[in-house]
């Protein structure tokens, strides 16, 4: 199981770094869903030892919301906005793939001095975890329109999950169950907010909106 | 050093205008043509070397240098790469950094004879030829020191054949991203299709055919002859550590199938893809540099 765990923490990497180098909207959406679907294989083949019923279903559930549901709302959102691609990031592309190497040096790094405690200690997971975290939070402070920054939010949740499956067995339910809740909430609200942006300013570029002041007398 | 140390050299001398004509077979075949024989590039170079050179007046003796020099370095980084199992007629520790040398030398110097001709083509191509090397060679310079590392050894001739089902087994994910980055390496630095075009003549998207525009003769010849020998190397590298070691002749029968079957695979990829936009191009090389990085950091572990 060893070898497929590190596989799947490979693909988890993979996809981190393809977010970081995609300016299609579209194509951001489809690789968080499918950072999802592998998040969700993760959580089955940590617990391949002891494969109870309720870990199926909460991995089953979990990958319906991280694939599913909330890649359909985003989609949804980037039709309503007519958003496909990704105006000139503050970042561009190849320097954002550089910084993800530099993050993921980073994290290499803090994963040899963290001691975890636990099952996961030495495994290739904190890195992988603190890279997709960091991926995550390159992508809301790099790029302009709310969508990306949205995507961003969900690769650091990812992030979380992936330190969060792999470390603790059972408690692991309700710390990953209210994270899960708080962030479809949260994709909820800003999607009605990407919708109220675009109603009111035909754009969803979030930086131009802090032009906006106020123009007393 | 016997007699039989030279043998993988001495077929990849002769056999490697071999390589480009698989490609263009491929090629054809997919577009439904009958395309040109396979030994083409044969023909090719044999047909140049009967001509004379014309030199422009504004060009020094670097300009015809280039040609003969790069060839030397081509033909000495192929005596440096492993065929399968088989040795190079070369090895020795650390000889893995010589072939990146080796291969920076024959583009700085196919570089400075397109500068020498002073004509604005030939320096655009060499400004796009070195700002794109400089992505490849971290690519390639990490990923082989990710085998280097899971194999105990900085000799290409000993690294290459030490990767076995057992390394595959144990670091797999690994292996398989060094061997993504060094095809990308591959098509990159020979100006295959991802990257450059081949048969494209339009100035604005050349990289490798605007440098060399310039040459004929007997040095277009050797320059075309170095090309396909560039071709084999950076091929034998990723034959190399994809292919099963075992026994010496049953080994290099099987890479040399391998190398047709890469170029058959480069053919394959021309059809199926466009070229990339120019300004897409460092993305994928920096890609490139990502895929050889992580799995350093995988196998160092």
């Amino acid at each position: 199981m060893k070898s497929a765990t590190d596989g799947i923490l490979v693909l988890l990497v993979l996809t981190d770094l393809m977010l970081l180098g995609t300016s299609r909207i579209a194509a951001l959406i489809r690789l968080a869903g499918l950072q999802g679907i592998v998040l969700g294989c993760l959580g089955l083949f940590v617990q391949a030892d002891d494969l109870t019923l309720r870990g199926v279903l909460l991995a089953a559930g979990s990958t319906a919301i991280k694939a599913g549901v909330i890649p359909w709302l985003l989609a949804r959102a980037m039709r309503e906005a007519g958003a496909s691609r990704e105006p000139e990031p503050f970042v561009g592309y190849a320097l954002s793939l550089l910084l993800g190497m530099a993050l993921l040096g980073g994290s290499v790094w803090i994963g040899s001095r963290l001691s975890v405690p636990g099952p996961g200690a030495g495994s290739p997971v904190v890195p992988a975890a603190f890279f997709s975290m960091g991926a995550g939070l390159l992508l809301i402070v790099s790029r302009r329109t709310a969508l990306s920054q949205v995507v961003g939010y969900l690769v650091l949740e990812n992030g979380v999950y992936t330190f969060g499956v792999s470390m603790a067995r059972e408690e692991r339910i309700l710390v990953e169950l209210g994270v899960l809740l708080d962030l479809l909430v949260a994709v909820f609200v800003m999607g009605i907010a990407v919708f109220h942006i675009r109603r009111e300013f035909d754009h969803i570029e979030v930086d131009r909106l802090s032009t906006l002041r106020d123009t007393g007398p | 050093m016997t007699v039989e140390s030279f043998l993988p050299s001495v077929l990849a001398l002769v056999a490697a205008p071999l390589l480009p004509g698989v490609v263009n077979r491929t090629k054809a075949f997919f577009a439904g043509r009958r395309g040109p024989p396979l030994l083409q590039a044969y023909s090719d170079l044999w047909k140049l070397l009967r001509k004379g050179a014309v030199y422009s007046r504004t060009t020094s003796w670097v300009f015809r240098a280039g040609p003969v020099a790069g060839l030397a370095a081509a033909i000495v980084a192929v005596a440096l790469v492993p065929l399968g199992p088989v040795p190079g007629a070369l090895s020795f520790q650390g000889d893995l950094l010589l072939l990146a040398g080796l291969l920076a030398l024959q583009r700085f110097l196919a570089v400075i004879a397109a500068l020498d001709t002073g004509s604005a083509f030939g320096g655009m191509g060499a400004s796009r030829e070195v700002a794109f090397s400089a992505l490849t060679e971290p690519a390639l310079l990490l990923g082989l020191a990710a085998v280097a590392r899971e194999t105990g050894s900085l000799s290409l001739s000993e690294m290459l054949p030490a990767v076995s089902l057992a390394s595959w087994a144990l670091h797999g994910p690994a292996l398989a991203l060094v061997a993504a980055a060094l095809l990308v390496v591959f098509l990159a630095e020979n100006s295959r299709i991802p990257v450059d075009d081949p048969n494209t003549h339009l100035e604005l998207t050349m990289i490798h055919e605007v440098m060399v525009l310039e040459h004929g003769g007997p040095d277009l010849a050797f320059i075309l002859y170095g090309a396909s020998l560039k071709l084999w190397t950076l091929g034998a590298l990723l034959v190399g550590l994809l292919a099963p070691g075992g026994d010496p002749v049953a080994g290099g029968i099987v890479a040399f199938a391998g190398m047709v079957g890469l170029a058959g695979i480069t053919g394959a990829i021309e059809s199926a893809m466009a070229r990339l936009r120019l300004l897409d191009v460092p993305r994928l090389l920096t890609g490139a540099g990502v895929l050889s990085v992580l799995g350093l950091l995988l196998v160092r572990r």
